[in-house]
């Protein structure tokens, strides 16, 4: 063999960070420790893989879990064994819940410490199990390329999630050297997801869709993974289909086409509640039909078909029985629905119940009406709604928008207009507190030219406040909107609702001054208290293009978030502001 | 209703936690397991009781499905199938009883596998019903111990769970 052909002798550390590298992964999100410095050091020695060094292992995996949504490629966290990975487990779990792609790499201790309580060992394949789509251990070093090809094989296919690799130390010492070669295929006899759906059910679910006198088209965040937007949109358009989205999908439909009805669910618009509950067709897409969504499943659309698109056969008929189940990526899917609609299209559009669907859409309206996302004005207090129209005004509609948890949330998803898909980004399933920092940073890294706000509120903002430490270091110009209530307002609001206003730890005594902390980071802080402020201050804001801006707004301490779903009620029973309930 | 799931898994380590922790994480019954290597050194076979009605059964098999290590499963119960697991019985047995115990196992074709002066250990092979039928029949013995297999499983016919 000529000296060409021979492979490269690289170590187990080497190999990982190339492995990585030939994967095509641009930044690892990390911190290191005793059981990866021999990582580290490899990775110190090239330029190819870059490192970004958080403050806390939790906000590396959210800068990872939010690069993959907005990129659809896995983020890759790199953390040591012990607290470093019990300290990402929050994160590993948030990417489980939403199906997010990631690769998490954490340190071990030494194969033959294994099982005796040495320093900084936990079983993390015991204590990530739950919470993954996957989790391997290295048992040989020069398994390490086939391995990191496996994981993201893993993680990016079929229903993406976190994939976990634990490596003990020893798997990656300097001195033992192994042939290094990256895989290009895989192949595995007990996993390979089945993309295409069934041609049968496809067409009986065009066959209902066709027959459907108010049909409704419910999608959800396996439309964003999947990148069917496209397709989804032109689908609902040639056959007229009032859409709405969950919490995970909005911006896969414009939300300015006459045709969104609003997001769905607990805090969804009344209309889209409404058109659900009375629904003859409900064509579910890359939605799973959670109870954020359905309230009490058994008065759950008395009325419905039901066609599920969905690449995870679990999801489907899960929780509400499927009628048309079709297992398979929503994009494929889709794709083969546009395209036997196309065969039959002077037929099928003569099949269409044009009088039924104009009353339907002559229904919808009238709901629109009821409530049409009206809120409080008010002259002497912002409302936090008003502001995220603002902010919706000063980016034009184009900026990736994250948000942490609580009623910040519910009204950056409910006012801002989202019209492409993977900008709303936010932790849907699990509801992570601290995750709209971490998540805003790892989408301004990849996208330094694009707008990137993070909503949030002064309760969550804390859980993470660390890493505008880490903002500084890498120039991340991220917009802090700090809706700040002074209290852990979805809470109160709970408090408000169920608890005769009995504010059990939902207020937060001694705030810091975010500006004066912002400013210690060493960025810019801007405080807003009046209406009148607003606009100033977001003008500026969004002027310092490169600077990473903190506002700290001060909004009416009392409002709620409506229209609200009445616990155990039917998908249309509903508040509708603190006096009304359908 | 009660089925038995028939589940080739990839001889890994953790493989069987992940199964096993999928039960306990989702609230699954488990009635028995059973696991051991097959003719494939690379793969095992498990043989998983449980119970729930037709939608939980469904959940179980997808959700089992979706393990990466899962290469194969079949619901034993919806077809012709055959059942066994293996029992042993520790009974005191004196005198008198000695006689009654031994016709007792003859009539659920046990085997006497280890006698002492005071004992017999008998196995039983068969469905689990007629392991606890032999269990009632003992009723009038002391039992001294009970160690069971779990059920294993196999479909009849030329059907075969393999790759
Ligand atoms: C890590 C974590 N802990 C607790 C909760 C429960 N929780 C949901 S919303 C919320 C209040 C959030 O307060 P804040 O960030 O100020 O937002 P607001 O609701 O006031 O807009 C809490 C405590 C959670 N979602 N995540
Ligand atoms: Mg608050």
């Amino acid at each position: 063999m000529s000296q060409q052909n021979q492979p490269e002798m690289l170590s187990g550390g080497a190999m990982l960070v190339r492995a990585l590298h030939d994967e095509g992964v641009e930044y690892v999100y990390g911190y290191p420790g005793g059981a990866v410095l021999h990582i580290y050091d490899a990775l110190f020695q090239q330029n190819d893989v870059k490192h970004v060094l958080v403050r806390h292992e939790q906000a590396a995996t959210h800068m990872a879990d939010a690069y993959a949504r907005a990129s659809g490629k896995a983020g890759v966290v790199l953390v040591t064994s012990g607290p470093g990975a019990t300290n990402a487990v929050t994160g590993i779990a948030t990417a489980y819940m939403d199906s997010i792609p990631m690769v998490v790499i954490c340190g071990q201790v030494m194969s033959h410490l294994i099982g005796d309580d040495a320093f900084q060992e936990t079983d993390m394949l015991g204590i990530s199990r739950p919470i993954v789509k996957h989790n391997m251990s290295v048992r040989n070093p020069a398994d390490i390329p086939a391995m990191v090809k496996k994981a993201f094989y893993i993680a990016q296919s079929g229903r993406p999630g976190p994939v976990v690799l634990d490596i003990p130390k020893d798997m990656t010492m300097p001195n033992q050297k192994f042939p290094y070669s990256y895989p290009k295929d895989i192949k595995l006899r007990s996993y390979n997801p089945n993309a295409k759906g069934h041609p049968g059910q496809i067409k009986k679910a065009l066959q209902t869709l066709l027959a459907a006198k108010r049909p409704v088209l419910y999608s959800g965040g396996g439309v964003i993974l999947g990148r069917a937007s496209e397709e989804l949109t032109e689908l609902a358009k040639r056959l007229n289909l009032p859409v709405t989205n969950t919490l995970m999908g909005l911006g896969a439909y414009p939300a300015s086409d006459k045709q969104f009805i609003g997001m769905l669910g607990m805090h969804g618009s009344y209309e889209a509640n409404q058109a659900m509950h009375h629904a003859d067709v409900i064509f579910a897409v890359g939605a799973r039909f959670d109870d954020r969504v359905t309230n009490a499943t058994k008065k759950f659309c008395p009325n419905a078909t039901i066609i599920h698109i969905d690449i995870d056969p679990a999801s489907i008929s899960k929780t509400i029985n499927a009628h048309v189940p079709i297992v398979g990526l929503v994009k494929p899917v889709l794709q083969e629905m546009l395209s036997q609609l196309d065969k039959q299209d002077s037929k099928s559009q003569a099949q269409l119940d044009q009088t039924a669907l104009n009353q339907w859409w002559t229904q919808i309206q009238q709901w629109r009406e009821v409530h049409g996302g009206r809120y409080e004005q008010r002259s002497d207090l912002l409302k936090p709604q008003a502001v995220i129209e603002a902010v919706h005004r000063h980016t034009k509609g184009e900026a990736y928008v994250t948000s942490d948890v609580g009623q910040h949330q519910m009204f950056a998803a409910q006012y801002y207009k989202f019209d492409k898909p993977n900008r709303w980004i936010n932790s849907g399933g699990l509801g992570t507190m601290g995750f709209g920092l971490p998540a805003a940073m790892g989408v301004k890294l990849h996208y330094p030219d694009a707008e990137v706000v993070c909503v949030t509120g002064e309760g969550s903002i804390q859980m993470n406040i660390q890493e505008l430490s880490t903002c500084k270091q890498y120039g991340l110009g991220v917009k802090i909107i700090n809706l700040n209530n002074g209290y852990l307002g979805m809470v109160k609001q709970w408090q408000d609702m169920n608890y005769d206003s009995r504010y059990s730890s939902s207020y937060m005594d001694s705030l810091p001054d975010f500006v004066k902390l912002a400013e210690a980071y060493g960025h810019i802080g801007i405080r807003v208290t009046t209406p009148e402020e607003l606009e100033p201050a977001l003008e500026r804001a969004f002027a310092l293009k490169d600077r990473l801006v903190f506002l700290d707004i001060h909004i009416d301490p009392k409002e709620h978030v409506y229209p609200m779903q009445v616990p155990g009620g039917a998908m249309n029973d509903m508040f509708l502001s603190k006096t009304e309930r359908t | 209703m009660r089925h038995i799931i028939a589940v080739l898994l990839e001889n890994e380590s953790g493989a069987l936690a992940r199964v096993v922790g999928l039960f306990a994480q989702r609230g699954y019954n488990i009635d028995s397991l059973t696991v051991a290597a097959t003719e494939d050194p690379t793969m095992s076979r498990l043989t998983l009781v449980t119970r729930g009605d037709d939608q939980v059964i469904e959940q179980i098999t997808k959700q089992l499905h979706k393990l990466i290590e899962v290469v194969k499963l079949v619901d034993l119960s919806e077809s012709a199938h055959i059942e066994r697991e293996l029992m042993m019985v520790k009974v005191k047995a004196s005198g008198d009883q000695r006689e009654e115990v031994k016709r007792c196992a003859d009539i659920f074709r046990g085997q006497i596998i280890d006698v002492s002066p005071t004992t017999y250990t008998i196995q039983v092979v068969g469905t689990s019903d007629k392991l606890e039928a032999f269990i009632e029949a003992m009723s009038n013995t002391q039992i001294l111990e009970v160690v069971r297999t779990g059920v294993s499983g196999i479909s009849r016919g030329e059907k075969a769970l393999a790759l």
